[in-house]
């Protein structure tokens, strides 16, 4: 016997139980960075000064970031579509950038740190920094996982496609819903931290 | 599945295994092992607290220093204790292995929606759970700022802070991992007839309370990450400024605020107490509606009320934080909100009443535990009004008061109806019966010493006696009048454990007992019962996955030719 | 598997592009926008805007929340819920006590 639904939506719900898993995993996601933000709020409006962020922190090399992360949705949106298209090929294409623009992610917010570390500004100067690193941090994190996720369906875990194509686009699906929400975390975080 | 039978190996079997039986299993018996160990922790304080000059007997040599127990020792104690029967225990025990293992039985389901993630999620709690108590190891003990960490003190804490604190994330992602298989398998996997106002109140409680686990355990998670980057990274998310401790100021960057711990803290807090009753409530439905033959009374109050509790539960918080001088404002709104969610829980304690109004009652010992946690848990319930009052609260706050009340709810309330529980599907699980007179010796002990140990910490509390005391309230001449009663507790709560052993007998006896062959011998109506063989099948639990037709507790319907008439009986 | 036909997903390939376009110029403003110093509270205003507008065309057609399920609209509606009093709670607290 096998667990119904795993593939195909149940009829009431219309949903297969992958997709209700995710978007559950998300809102108590969404509740983590609620609670991040909350405390940013809190610490912020309780604080008796508070530094502006652009003072402190690189806006271009953010703002290219954004770029790299609203691109990287676009393109996993598209590898998703390309599936449902039949087309294996420029779906790993496109899952190949949405990897390559995370990584490039990674780099800017590699170089952003070590600026940081170099101009002696820790976490522990001030709530200001401590609160970005900490949430950036975590943002980072999630993006890691994003990458060796989009990584194991890209190379060892295609085989599905022949094996189990209808499984395999759900996979992907999931795995694009999570990284949509990482992207959407950061559209938040970016102007909190940066522009604010 | 039952015809294509092949071999498991031992490690699949009984180590990652997938099947939500073993898995509930693993949790039950992880978790019964770690309540026994809290309760072990308990003894020792409360040896301390009825003698304190005297050596610890027995693990005194473990101490050094004479064998006597220092102070931060105690705490580290207090801690833990409350850790671990929380975290440890009652969680894993009433969400982990009775959701695992007797949801999918109820709603219909060969499994969990994710059995990989199930078997994660046990893991993940092992290791947590393993984690936690390392922190006894580490220099300067277990965490011992109580289990609900206040900073600054926390942040200033010795190491066992730390370990406590990467044990609450491990902790935290096994219960947010079952949260989410609960939900998914409830909304996905109900089988065909089972639709929501058929689902027996024990699936629906397993539903909101696995809700308030996805949703108010995240911001803990949030708060431990501060709390951590706080300790290691020297942030000062939670430490305002010029702290001065014992004479030197101290180097953070200040500008933060304990109070933000408090909030993030209480966020999940008060939901989880509620995650601590609410598995009990829908045991303790499941095993009365049995036991007096008649259909529940009122099951859409019941079932509204969970609801409406689970909801209310998150917007009720800062009653624990009367005395932060949060303003007037604020504590009416949360005075009003917590005399508000009390309504719900006196409609299902009233609708329980009213189910044994004129039936013709089974006591046997799992009743017997169902029915004493209804007095229990209504002395817990009322005991909290007062604490729920801001103005009450200021002089009730963090004294015996508190302990007696909550205790009352966990200790003879929770407690008791997962006893009820585990007397109730012992046959499930293993084909088996469990002794009757030694679990109505076990029922009655339990219930004497139960109320021996917690009923004297209201009077103290009343006197005044604070929570946390290490010489249980000697160096104040307030407590004086009240002293004598720590021996009678520390008496009771001894005699309580020896209690215990008629229970771990009775298991042993059963366990070893032949197999009495019945599947069904309370003649209960839930598809736990009356679809499946005892144990049910490994991998599948049904023959035939089983089709509902009706409520779930038609007992005595008039015209039926037996006095229950089982969810998959065809009209 | 849902249930779109190819028509209909090279239909939903252009909204991407144009969901993407938008986002870029978003971001373009919101940057933009920082650099005029507008005073603390209408800079505030105008990036949580922007943000939840982002964020919205993000949740809305990346991830097909325009089209979902009840039973994915009740979850996010109740976390909703609960994510507005985290927020807003603990700094009402915090407001009140400071004006004491
Ligand atoms: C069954 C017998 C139990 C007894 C006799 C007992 C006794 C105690 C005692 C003596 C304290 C310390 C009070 C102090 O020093 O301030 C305590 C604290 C506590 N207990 Fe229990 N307990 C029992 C069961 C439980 C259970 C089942 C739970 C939870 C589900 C629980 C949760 C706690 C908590 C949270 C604390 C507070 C720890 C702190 O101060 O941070 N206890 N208990
Ligand atoms: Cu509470």
């Amino acid at each position: 016997m096998d667990i119904p639904f795993t593939v195909k939506e149940r009829p009431d719900t219309g949903l297969y139980n992958g997709k209700l898993g995710i978007w559950l995993f998300l809102a108590s996601e969404v509740m983590l960075f609620g609670g991040l933000f909350s405390a940013y709020v809190f610490l912020r409006t309780g604080a008796e000064s508070w530094p502006v962020g652009s003072d402190i922190l690189n806006v271009p090399m953010a703002t290219l970031n954004t770029m790299f992360l609203i691109t990287s949705s676009v393109t996993m949106v598209m590898s998703w579509a390309s599936l449902k298209l039949n087309d294996f090929g420029k779906f790993k294409m496109y899952l190949g950038f949405t990897i390559l623009l995370a990584f490039g992610f990674l780099v800017v917010k590699y170089f952003e740190y070590t600026a940081k570390f170099e101009h002696h500004l820790y976490p522990s100067t001030n709530n200001f920094l401590g609160i970005y690193f900490t949430m950036t941090g975590l943002h980072v994190l999630h993006v890691v996982g994003g990458i060796i996720v989009i990584f194991y369906f890209l190379v060892p875990g295609n085989k599905m496609w022949q094996s189990d194509p209808d499984r395999f686009v759900n996979r992907i699906e999931i795995v694009g819903l999570y990284w949509h929400f990482v992207d959407l975390v950061w559209i938040f975080l970016f102007p909190v931290f940066y522009l604010l | 599945m039952s015809t294509d039978y092949h071999k498991e190996s031992f490690f699949t079997k009984y180590i990652w295994s997938t099947d939500h039986k073993i898995i509930g299993l693993q949790y039950g018996i992880t978790a019964l092992l770690w309540l026994l160990f809290g309760f072990i922790l308990m003894m020792i304080m409360r040896y301390q607290l009825a003698y304190p000059e005297s050596p610890i007997p027995i693990v005194g040599a473990l101490l050094g220093d004479g064998g006597l127990l220092p102070p931060e020792m105690y705490n580290s104690l207090g801690a833990m204790h409350g850790t671990i029967m929380i975290f440890l225990g009652v969680v894993p025990l009433a969400f982990g292995a009775f959701g695992n293992y007797f949801l999918p039985l109820q709603i219909g389901a060969i499994d969990m929606a994710f059995p990989k993630l199930n078997a994660t999620s046990y893991w993940m709690y092992f290791v947590g759970s393993v984690v936690m108590v390392t922190g006894f190891f580490v220099p300067g003990g277990a965490a011992n700022s109580g289990w609900t960490s206040y900073p600054p003190l926390s942040n200033i804490a010795t190491t066992g802070q730390t370990v406590w604190l990467c044990g609450m994330v491990f902790l935290i992602t096994s219960s947010l991992l079952g949260s989410i298989n609960i939900l998914a398998t409830v909304i996905q996997l109900r089988t065909e007839g089972m639709n929501w106002m058929r689902l027996p109140i024990f699936v629906w409680v397993q539903f909101i309370t696995a809700f308030l686990l996805l949703l108010a355990f995240p911001p803990l998670e949030a708060a431990s990450v501060l709390q951590l980057m706080d300790r290691l990274a020297g942030t000062s998310f939670f430490m305002p400024s010029g702290l001065v401790v014992s004479g030197v100021a101290l180097s953070n960057a200040g500008g933060g605020s304990p109070l933000l711990w408090q909030h993030l803290f209480w966020f999940l807090a008060h939901p989880e107490v509620y995650v601590l009753i609410l598995p009990a409530f829908g045991i303790v439905v499941e095993v009365i509606a049995n036991n007096t033959r008649k259909p529940i009374w009122g099951y859409k109050s019941i079932v509204y009320a969970v609801v409406f509790l689970g909801f209310m539960s998150f917007i009720v918080w800062a009653h624990h934080m009367f005395i932060t001088g949060m303003g007037t404002s604020m504590s009416s709104f949360f005075q009003t909100t917590t005399m508000i969610i009390s309504i719900p829980s006196v409609v299902i304690l009233t609708a329980l009443f009213m189910s044994l109004w004129g039936a013709s009652i089974r006591y046997n010992t799992p009743m017997l535990f169902a029915l004493g946690f209804l007095p229990m848990f209504g002395i817990g319930g009322l005991t909290g009004l007062p604490l729920g009052l801001a103005a009450a609260d200021i002089y009730l706050h963090d004294t015996y008061y508190v302990i007696g009340h909550f205790h009352y709810v966990v200790a003879p309330g929770t407690i008791f109806a997962l006893f009820a529980g585990i007397y109730y599907w012992f046959p499930k699980m293993t084909g088996k019966r469990m002794n009757e007179t030694l679990g109505k010796l076990h029922f009655f002990f339990s219930l004497i010493f139960m109320n021996g140990v917690f009923l004297p910490m209201m009077a103290q509390g009343l006197a005044g006696v604070s929570r946390r005391l290490w010489d249980g309230g000697e160096m104040y001449a307030h407590a004086a009048g009240v002293l004598y009663l720590n021996e009678v507790m520390s008496i009771s709560a001894w005699l309580l454990g020896m209690t215990q052993i008629f229970f771990i007998v009775n298991m042993i006896i059963s366990l070893m007992s032949k197999k009495t062959g019945e599947s069904n011998p309370w003649g209960a109506t839930t598809l736990d019962w009356s679809a499946t063989t005892s144990p049910p099948l490994g991998h599948g639990n049904f023959e035939v996955v089983p089709t509902v037709y009706r409520g779930p507790y038609e007992y005595s319907v008039p015209g039926a030719d037996k006095d229950f008439t089982p969810q998959n009986e065809k009209v | 598997m849902s249930e779109y036909t190819p028509e209909e997903i090279h239909h939903h390939v252009k909204t991407y592009v144009m969901v993407f376009v938008a986002l870029a110029a978003l971001t373009i403003i919101t940057v933009s926008i920082s650099y005029l110093d507008l005073g603390v509270l209408p800079a505030v205003t105008l990036a949580l805007i922007v943000a939840s507008i982002k964020g919205s065309l993000v949740a809305c057609y990346f991830m097909h929340l325009i089209s979902e399920k009840v039973t994915i609209y009740w979850t996010l509606l109740v976390t909703l819920a609960f994510f507005l009093v985290l927020m807003f709670v603990p700094l009402s607290t915090m407001l009140v006590q400071a004006k004491v």
